[in-house]
């Protein structure tokens, strides 16, 4: 892994980077960077590489061309494991929680030193700390995803990559989960990288929003721009921002 | 800020109690203890007992913690019988704790240098690759019978008494409770391992090897390190082997003995460790009484225990056990 540009404050870098699975491309020419402690949402239809880009950045996707830089570390060709040690944790859409494992032992094997530890976790999710020693299977939809979110930060990431957390979860509990993004966002000075369908919460999340359409880069800029922009916005995902 | 505090101060105890020893965790050894008493003369099965429940406790580690599947674990048994056999037969090292000590390392040594090729490789590859391991290894024990024996097998093993003081006797009473103490000690090991947050990543690793990536796990380097641990201790078991019967044959590095001692682990339940330990004495108490019973069918009796719990209880006699307790438990509810 190379150590030269980008800039150590830009926790994530990715410059005219062409991705996909095997040889078919879906990514195309995506360029972006996230500085420290600034957050964004990544929006878009079905289909539209939103899920791919995050894959890119974990390295679970073929790069092509282009780089990715994690904290001005080049991980372009570095395996995931060391993506993750260079600084990037990732909440997966499916939350993929070790089912065999107790809600301690799911957080204990993501654990590295830092100032996220399991205890602090459980200062975030009380709810966790109840159900410690249980497995993994033994969790509802909502406390999964809060492990989830859990063993990406013991991990101690330098920018937290979200993929579509609040699907398929009770608006009570999208509710919650939106107050502790925006803990870890405000709070914890966390650098978020979020990727939603549901535009009103993705909108409401960062003041940086980036559309993403074709595998490439449709838009971006200020949340607040496409909130007041209602034709804008459905013509950019389709459908009503709601 | 104190309820932060308290809440630290919960966790932390928790990490501090959780896999505490439990008292049933007594019972294996005080059968093994009990079993001396009552059945002295039957200890060099005894023995064997326990050298194939440290060599079944060596696989559970990595087929049934990490989820590496092997067909040729004997090899590593192999190795530290011949390395301990060799060393008392040419060498004349006859102490026998630090030739164990010898064997364990040679064993853990080729482990480590197997398991750089064989962790690239899942599935049938990997099934294939370390049945080829196996046979490698017979073959070169073969080649070099001037080393080895060859085919007539390694003789002129001979071990002073333990710590200068245990003789070794006729029904094998002194080599029962040494290789009880090294079982013992592996055990502490083993279960050490499993229950920290390197063996829970095995864990995870058998469950979801992409996703303990994505948690900064290096998979690869793990799997590396528990496979070269449990080639340690399967060397370990083969060492104690030759010491025991101070003969070594080929046939320890056969394929034979490891699909035996998986079908042990089968039976007692992988993953759980003290599967091994069921494992082991059904089926060697078995292979022993069917034997006698009928010496030309006896294996059919061991492949119809295997058969029946194959079927009816797919995660092993403990795992059984589990499921009938969880039976009972909602029925007195």
């Amino acid at each position: 892994m190379r150590t030269d540009s980008p800039p150590a404050d830009r926790v994530l870098s990715l410059d005219g980077v062409y991705a996909g699975y095997g040889r078919t491309v879906v990514l195309e020419d995506v360029s972006l960077e996230l500085a420290s402690g600034r957050s964004a949402s990544v929006i878009g239809r079905n289909g539209m590489g939103k899920t791919t880009l995050l894959s890119t950045i974990m390295g679970f996707t073929r790069l092509h061309d282009g780089r990715v830089a994690v904290c001005g570390t080049d991980v372009s060709n570095a395996r995931t494991w060391r993506r993750v040690r260079a600084g990037v944790g990732l909440v997966p859409q499916e939350r993929e929680i070790f089912t065999s494992l107790t809600v301690q032992e799911n957080l204990a094997v993501a654990r590295r030193t830092g100032e996220w530890d399991v205890e602090r976790i459980y200062e975030l999710f009380p709810r966790l700390y109840e159900r410690r020693s249980n497995l993994g299977n033994r969790l509802s939809g909502g406390e999964q995803q809060m492990l989830a979110i859990g063993r990406a930060l013991v991990g101690n990431p330098r920018v937290l990559l979200m993929d579509e957390p609040t699907e398929g979860l009770a608006p009570v509990i999208v509710d919650e989960l939106q107050v502790t993004f925006a803990r870890l966002r405000d709070e914890a000075g966390m650098t978020i990288l979020l990727v939603e369908q549901n535009s009103r919460v993705a909108l409401a999340f960062a003041e940086r929003c980036i559309v993403m359409s074709g595998g490439r880069i449709a838009y971006d800029g200020d949340s607040a721009t496409l909130r007041k922009d209602r034709d804008r916005l459905d013509r950019l995902i389709g459908v009503d921002a709601g | 800020m104190a309820d932060a505090t308290r809440a630290r101060e919960r966790a932390t105890a928790h990490v501090v109690t959780a896999h505490r020893w439990r008292w049933v965790e007594a019972a294996p050894w005080l059968v093994a203890t009990g079993a001396f008493f009552l059945l002295p003369d039957y200890m060099t099965l005894g023995t064997q007992i326990v050298i194939t429940v440290m060599f079944a406790l060596s696989l559970d580690l990595i087929l049934g913690f990490a989820g590496i599947i092997t067909l040729g674990h004997a090899a590593y048994f192999g190795v530290g019988a011949y390395a301990c056999g060799m060393l008392s037969a040419h060498l004349g090292w006859t102490e026998p704790v630090s030739a164990l000590f010898a064997a364990t390392l040679v064993a853990a040594f080729v482990g480590w240098l197997s398991g750089l090729v064989l962790m690239r490789y899942h599935g049938l590859t990997l099934l294939m690759l370390t049945l080829s391991v196996a046979i490698l290894l017979q073959q070169l024990a073969n080649t070099y019978s001037d080393f080895t024996g060859g085919f007539d097998g390694l003789t002129g093993i001979y071990f002073d008494p333990v710590f200068g003081v245990f003789e070794y006797d006729l029904w094998s009473h002194t080599h029962y409770w040494y290789a009880l103490a090294w079982l013992a000690v592996v055990f502490v090991v083993a279960r050490r391992i499993v229950y920290s947050p390197f063996g829970r990543s095995l864990v995870g690793i058998r469950e979801n090897a992409l996703r303990m990536h994505a948690v900064g796990a290096p998979v690869f380097r793990r799997q590396v390190a528990v496979y070269t641990v449990s080639a340690g201790i399967a060397g370990l078991s083969g060492a104690l082997f030759a010491q025991a019967n101070t003969f070594v044959t080929l046939d320890v590095l056969g394929f034979t003995r490891s699909g035996i001692i998986m079908i042990i682990l089968i039976l007692g339940g992988t993953g759980r460790l003290y599967g091994a330990f069921v494992g082991a004495i059904v089926y060697m108490v078995l292979e022993d009484e069917l034997s006698k019973l009928t010496p030309e069918f006896w294996e059919f009796g061991v492949g119809l225990a295997l058969v029946l719990v194959v079927l009816f209880a797919r995660n092993g006699i403990l795992g059984l056990l589990d499921r009938a307790r969880s039976l009972l438990a909602e029925r007195g509810r």
